[in-house]
């Protein structure tokens, strides 16, 4: 038998470089790269580079064997051949004017069929819904893309289309759970049949022109030809999982034969649809059955009471509760405010909705209709306010979500300075810095606290300010009486005196020699006994406590980092990592924590001082009256 | 292949060489041939740019042959080149006479002529025909100032061939480096008129009234001065009107067709009774399409387009049957799916907390890691904005997107096992229950004259006595710690001396003396003192605590020595040395004695006398050792900070290594009942560890550093010289070199 030669066999045969599987699949690197975007093909990280490479030790683009093996039997490779086809073909017809033959090719242009490629790269649709993150969020900014050379207006619309009908699911099966607004756009969380999928709006308008180096166009372009079709075929299960029917449509009821209406009724439907306002045509006739959950809740009673499932059975009421955050609220939207998030929010929570009706299509009733009951706003002021309502900024809605509750508006009125906007994405047991607003919010008892405790503290402060001047009169007054209450005992004398005498070397021994040498010296009894007191009061307990302790932890850390020397050589390097990186968490931890301190501390004094002017301006004033009274 | 061209050009050239046959004047008799004739005459013109052309025939002359026909000027020369061709030149010579048979006159007409006959026809047929020909512009208005005023041609100095152009309607600015253009009949150089510089024509602009109408004709080069008509002709073409003066725009409509219908018809023939009956064929055809259009075969235009609209877009149906179910299909190997983005902190939220916000030195750290973003502490700068209308589109955010794209089709993927453990897990745990050794207070001090080297306790449960090595002597000491009873019977039992009947040899009675402590030594607690020849480094007890061995390193051939204490008496054990002794060790169980020197420690058979096993310890200088109480393991210091556990089981070479101190590891000791041992330093402490072996012998030891005692003091880079336990509790003794022994309980 022949031997094998050097990499024949094992690692170096199960990767392949990219170049090589180009000459395999007999494709250009673009055509490769659109059947790997396509397909999801990846480049996989070999467990030993150089083994896989062949001895070489540069790094190269490896490609698992079995996977371009995969990819040769793929029938897109015959569509994109087509292409290259079709291409040279159309380019020679238009080079000699044969305009028909190119039109009647134009007619034939190969299309490329997905639909077996989402099947295969979700197997389950489960699996579909864990990979939506990177696809809505793609889609979501493509919705709002231009025409541009790379990218149709037809995927563009297709875009926006897919993700409103997706949005109209969220709606309708009332799924979200968690919204924030970042810099960057609007996360929005939900959780679609068990699946967390968070996805971003950017804000508007999120196109720029970018440079070809910074952006290319076209590779996103073929993330969002894939995309757009597994979102296609995601959106029509969800539908058909809610009785909805797929392609939206609305119910008779909805579409009143109106003028408008009667005009373009295509138009005027995909309007309507897009205003994200109005029910969907269902295709069953029962509406709304909450039961289903209550039937969940009851066997969960009946499982019994393990930790896990009481904590499961909150949770399930938790959302029940969030489900039903807005209802019987009526919103209307201010112009200035963006539309589509909000109206996401409070349609998905059961609030009705509406704005003004040259803003968008799709609005309900006018801002003049007394039932409203909040009103968003995000301007300084307003000329005409209904008493009727609350004016709040559209902060509150995300914060009311992010906490199921309805918080108080009284924080987030018409032109007040917004309490911080919190993430609801960060893990609240962690071990890091946690905000004292996000404290707070953790621990219900501390949010009036907290409140609180800054104007408390403030006023104490000033108290202690004011009160200073007197408290040192006072003292000055209690400490005459004092020496001349102890003057006449001395000269009347008593019983007791003999017993301090006494008690005096004692405690002079544990201080200090001085006041020894000073007892030997005859000094008044009553400056001895202010300086016992003195003495009293200087002597701390505490004092040798903090020593104690700082030994105490002196040796935790000397016999900790005895026992870290012991750690395996070959965890060292690793154990060093963790160090370090716990002692960095520590130091950020420190730093946020520093400046809060210090911001708070300048904000503190900032209010003090304008409070104590607006006194004395007040003073000065009284005063002036006065004068003028007189 | 000439012949081709010329009838080629015969046909082509028919129409324009008539009209110039004509119209001409200078060559009224000639005909057609002869001017053909004229143009492929070779012999005439070889101008400059023969060379060239004769490439250029080479090449693909019929193209060139194709261009000449339309043109007209390169006739000549395209002939010329031609003939020139060896191979051609009889053939067209043949040619020529075939040609020339047809025509009469042959005169020598150069090609040169033949171009200027163009010109100069153009401009007498036009004078004939008075319409404008192409390009009439610029060739009409000297033959009109000609006409018309005579003392233009007075002015002019040259004859009148000179104002003509002979090289027809061809670029002008191809004789731009030239100083002629074109040739005169007598094949002479046209020199073009002076030009003159900036300065002249200045000059001619103050002193010429008439500048203003002055024109440069392109073609001759002359300058050209415009009549009153020409000015009026511009005048009108440049304020949109028509050019002809005379023409009458607004003459009276003639009717020709009157919609009036007359009584009689214009042809008497009456129309075909097929005019007024429905077509027949046409029915038919209707018929077929609204049956087609029936069925369905057919689609109106606007169907088509519905269809084709629908045709268009993606379709979606119902492509997982159930949510879990997976049908079975070739898919791509091994899966890895790639890691959701991370979800955003507080940090990114529009309206942050103060606190995240960067302060002035955090921003510029940002800004100055620009080129390596990567080691930014967060990837964006947090801002804050006071509304959320304010909040801008995000300028990263394409790039964001795009480069997750790029993370999903090019980032190498593997399986990795993401360790998420606490650094604390990496640390030895001890195993519980954990006895305690809470606190570390000194009980007693036994003040000694010298330095100690070393103490010892003995082994056997039934005596309490610590051997302590200082300077030449070996103290023999009861601590009177522990049972009183105990501490009787060992004061009695070294209160005497045994009989020594066995006589010592000189070697070993130079070497030691045994006596018993004087008063105030005994005082101290000291019983028995054995006085050495050496300084005595260490000192140590076999297991059952009758034999103890001493270390003289200076004592060279006779620097281990064995101690028997029930008969007081002493051997030597060795009688050559294999190095620099350093310590020396009883097997608690076997009869095995081991002897450290400066780099390995040798292990002897006392019984068979003999080398058993030698340790490689890989150090430079060995300290001390101590056997674990089962006899497998041994510990082993040295001077190198490092703390060795050998397995004597397992290897020659160490189990592990401790790099516990800071300084000269000087002694270890292991605890003869719990899995603990000490080990002393220069850098004053006593560590005391965990080390368990256990009975398995498939697990390994485990071992944990407990506790750090440092209470000695420091002398002269000396810290502790020697630590010890007691047999059953754990207490541990330690030496030092502030001259004292301590005892940590």
């Amino acid at each position: 038998m022949r031997r094998p030669k050097k990499y024949e066999a094992g690692e170096a045969t199960q990767y392949i470089s990219r170049r090589a599987a180009l000459r395999k699949l007999q494709l250009s690197l673009n055509d490769f790269r659109r059947l790997c975007i396509l397909k999801g093909v990846y480049p996989r990280e070999p467990k030993h580079r150089r083994r896989a490479q062949k001895g070489s030790s540069e790094i190269k683009v490896l490609y698992h064997t079995k996977d371009i093996r995969f990819l040769l039997h793929e029938s897109i490779v015959w569509t994109l051949r087509d292409y290259k086809i079709f291409a040279k073909k159309s380019n020679r017809d238009r080079a000699i004017k044969d305009f028909r033959n190119l039109k009647r090719r134009l007619a034939l242009f190969p299309e490329i069929k997905l639909d077996h490629i989402v099947k295969e790269r979700y197997p389950t649709f489960i699996d579909a819904l864990k990979d939506l993150d990177d696809c809505l969020t793609l889609l979501f900014l493509f919705s709002t893309f231009p025409s541009l050379h790379l990218i149709p207006r037809e995927q563009s619309n297709l875009c926006r289309r897919l993700t409103i009908e997706f949005l109209h699911y969220v709606i309708a099966s009332k799924s979200l759970r968690k919204v924030f607004i970042s810099i960057k756009g609007y996360y929005f969380q939900a959780e679609i049949k068990g699946q967390k999928v968070t996805w971003i709006v950017p804000h508007y308008y999120p196109f720029k022109p970018q440079s070809r180096q910074e952006v290319d166009f076209k590779v996103m372009s073929i993330f969002v030809e894939f995309y757009t079709i597994m979102l296609g075929f995601t959106n029509f299960r969800l539908f058909h999982g809610l009785n909805l029917a797929y392609p939206p449509q609305f119910p008779s009821s909805v579409l009143q034969d109106s003028e408008e209406s009667l005009k373009d009724e295509a138009s005027f439907v995909s309007d309507r649809i897009a205003a994200l306002n109005f029910e969907l045509l269902r295709t069953d006739k029962v509406q709304e059955d909450e039961e289903e959950l209550d039937i969940d809740m009851e066997l969960l009673e009946q499982d019994g009471d393990s930790k896990r499932i009481i904590k499961m059975k909150q949770e399930a009421q938790e959302v029940s509760r969030l489900r039903t955050l807005f209802k019987g609220l009526k919103f209307f939207i201010n112009r200035e405010v963006p539309r589509e998030p909000l109206v996401i929010l409070i349609r998905s929570f059961g609030g009705k909705v509406s704005w003004d009706s040259s803003v968008f299509a799709g609005s309900a009733y006018d801002e003049s209709d007394e039932t409203i009951t909040h009103q968003i706003v995000d301007r300084p002021s307003l000329a005409t306010q209904y008493i009727s309502r609350d004016y709040v900024q559209p902060q509150w809605l995300f914060d009311c979500v992010n906490q199921r509750q309805l918080l108080p508006t009284n924080k987030y009125f018409l032109g007040e300075k917004l309490p911080p906007h919190l993430s609801p994405f960060v893990d609240s047991k962690r071990d890091t810095y946690i905000p004292p607003e996000e404290k707070a919010l953790l621990d219900p008892s501390l949010i009036e606290t907290h409140a609180q405790s800054d104007d408390d503290s403030e006023d104490e402060a000033e108290k202690e300010e004011e009160e200073t001047v007197d408290q040192e009169l006072l003292d000055a007054q209690l400490q005459l009486a004092y020496q001349q209450e102890t003057a006449e005992y001395k000269k009347y004398g008593g019983p007791d005196g003999v017993n301090e005498d006494e008690e005096d070397p004692e405690e002079d021994d544990e201080e200090d020699d001085d006041d020894d040498e000073e007892e030997e010296e005859e000094v008044d009894e009553k400056t001895k006994r202010l300086q016992q007191e003195k003495q009293k009061m200087s002597v701390q307990s505490g004092k040798v406590h903090k020593v104690n302790k700082r030994q105490v932890h002196k040796a935790e850390v000397d016999e900790h980092r005895l026992q870290a020397r012991m750690v395996k050589p070959r965890h060292r390097n690793l154990f060093r990592k963790l160090i370090r990186e716990k002692q960095t968490k520590e130091k950020e931890e420190w730093l946020l924590r520093k400046k809060r301190r210090t911001i708070e501390a300048g904000e503190k004094e900032a209010r003090k001082t304008a409070k104590r002017e607006a006194r004395k301006e007040a003073a000065a004033a009284a005063a002036k009256a006065s004068k003028l009274g007189k | 292949m000439t012949k081709k061209i010329h009838l080629k050009r015969k046909g082509k050239e028919a129409e324009p060489t008539n009209e110039v046959a004509t119209s001409s004047e200078a060559s009224e008799n000639e005909e057609e041939e002869d001017l053909l004739q004229a143009v492929k005459d070779p012999g005439e013109d070889s101008t400059d740019d023969e060379g060239i052309d004769q490439e250029y025939h080479s090449d693909s002359s019929e193209e060139l042959e194709f261009e000449s026909d339309e043109e007209g000027n390169y006739l000549g020369r395209k002939q010329s080149s031609s003939a020139e061709d060896d191979d051609d030149e009889e053939q067209s010579s043949d040619e020529e006479e075939d040609e020339s048979a047809d025509s009469e006159e042959k005169d020598e007409v150069s090609a040169s002529t033949s171009k200027k006959i163009q010109p100069e026809e153009k401009p007498s047929s036009s004078t004939s025909s008075g319409a404008t020909k192409k390009g009439a512009a610029t060739k009409e208005l000297p033959k009109r100032e000609s006409q018309s005023k005579p003392e233009y041609q007075d002015s002019d100095t040259s004859d009148e061939e000179d104002i003509r152009n002979t090289v027809g309607n061809i670029p002008m600015h191809w004789y731009d480096e030239y100083k002629h253009i074109g040739y005169d009949w007598d094949a002479k150089k046209i020199v073009k008129p002076p030009q003159g510089d900036q300065i002249d024509e200045f000059l001619r602009k103050i002193e010429d009234p008439d500048f203003w109408r002055t024109v440069k004709d392109p073609l001759t080069g002359q300058d050209v001065r415009l009549t009153d008509e020409d000015i009026a002709l511009i005048k009108r073409i440049v304020s949109g009107r028509i050019p002809n003066k005379d023409h009458e725009e607004y003459e009276p409509w003639i009717e020709w067709f009157t919609s009036e219908v007359e009584k009689m018809p214009i042809k008497n023939v009456p129309d075909h009774k097929r005019s007024f009956l429905p077509s027949v064929s046409e029915k038919k055809r209707v018929s077929r399409m609204v049956h087609a259009l029936k069925m369905g075969w057919m689609k109106t235009t606007e169907e088509v387009q519905r269809e084709k609209q629908a045709k268009r877009g993606p379709k979606f149906y119902m492509l997982w049957e159930t949510d879990t179910a997976r049908e079975h299909m070739r898919r791509i190997h091994d899966p890895v799916s790639a890691p959701k983005r991370d979800l955003p902190g507080h940090a990114e939220s529009y309206n942050p907390p103060p606190e995240y916000l960067f302060d002035a030195k955090e921003t510029k750290e940002w800004l100055k890691l620009k080129d390596e973003p990567h080691k930014r502490k967060l990837h964006f700068m947090p801002q804050k904005f006071k509304s959320l209308r304010e909040v801008p589109a995000y300028s990263r955010y394409l790039r964001e997107r795009f480069l997750r794209c790029l993370d999903l089709y090019l980032c190498p993927r593997a399986k990795r096992v993401k360790l998420n453990i606490d650094a604390e897990y990496l640390i030895p745990k001890l195993p519980s229950p954990l006895w305690e050794i809470a606190t570390g207070r000194c009980i007693r001090t036994i003040e000694t004259d010298e330095v100690v080297r070393c103490v010892a306790w003995c082994p056997n449960p039934k005596l309490s006595i610590i051997a302590v090595a200082t300077g030449n002597r070996l103290l023999l000491v009861n601590p009177k710690v522990g049972d009183k009873v105990l501490v009787k019977k060992t004061d009695d039992l070294l209160a005497e001396a045994p009989s020594q009947d066995v006589i010592e040899s000189e070697r070993i009675k130079t070497a030691v003396q045994w006596s018993n402590a004087e008063a105030d030594e005994q005082e101290k607690g000291v019983r028995v003192v054995i006085t050495h020849f050496k300084p005595i480094r260490q000192v140590t007890w076999h297991g059952r605590g009758d034999y103890l061995a001493t270390v003289m390193p200076e004592g060279a051939n006779r620097s281990a020595l064995i101690h028997q204490l029930s008969k007081r008496r002493s051997q030597i054990p060795f009688s050559k040395s294999k190095g620099l002794i350093q310590f020396v060790l009883f097997h608690p169980v076997k009869p095995c004695f081991f002897v450290a020197t400066q780099h390995n420690i040798r292990i002897y058979d006392l019984v068979k006398q003999e080398l058993v096993k030698k340790l490689l310890t890989n150090s430079k200088w060995i300290s001390g050792m101590s056997i674990h109480p089962k006899g497998d393991n041994l510990l082993v210091s040295t001077y190198d900070k490092k703390m060795l556990w050998f397995d004597l089981d397992l290897s020659t070479k160490p189990y592990q290594t401790m790099r516990l101190h800071r300084n000269a590891v000087r002694s270890v000791a292991f605890h003869l009942r719990y899995p603990l041992f000490a080990s002393g330093s220069d850098d004053q402490a006593v560590i005391v560890s965990h080390g368990m072996v256990y009975n398995d012998l498939l697990q390994n030891p485990l071992i944990v550093p407990l506790k750090k005692l440092q209470t000695h003091e420091k002398r002269d880079e000396f810290g502790v010289l020697d630590v010890n336990w007691h047999p059953v509790q754990p207490w541990v003794f330690s030496t030092g070199a502030d001259c004292t022994i301590r005892l940590y309980t």
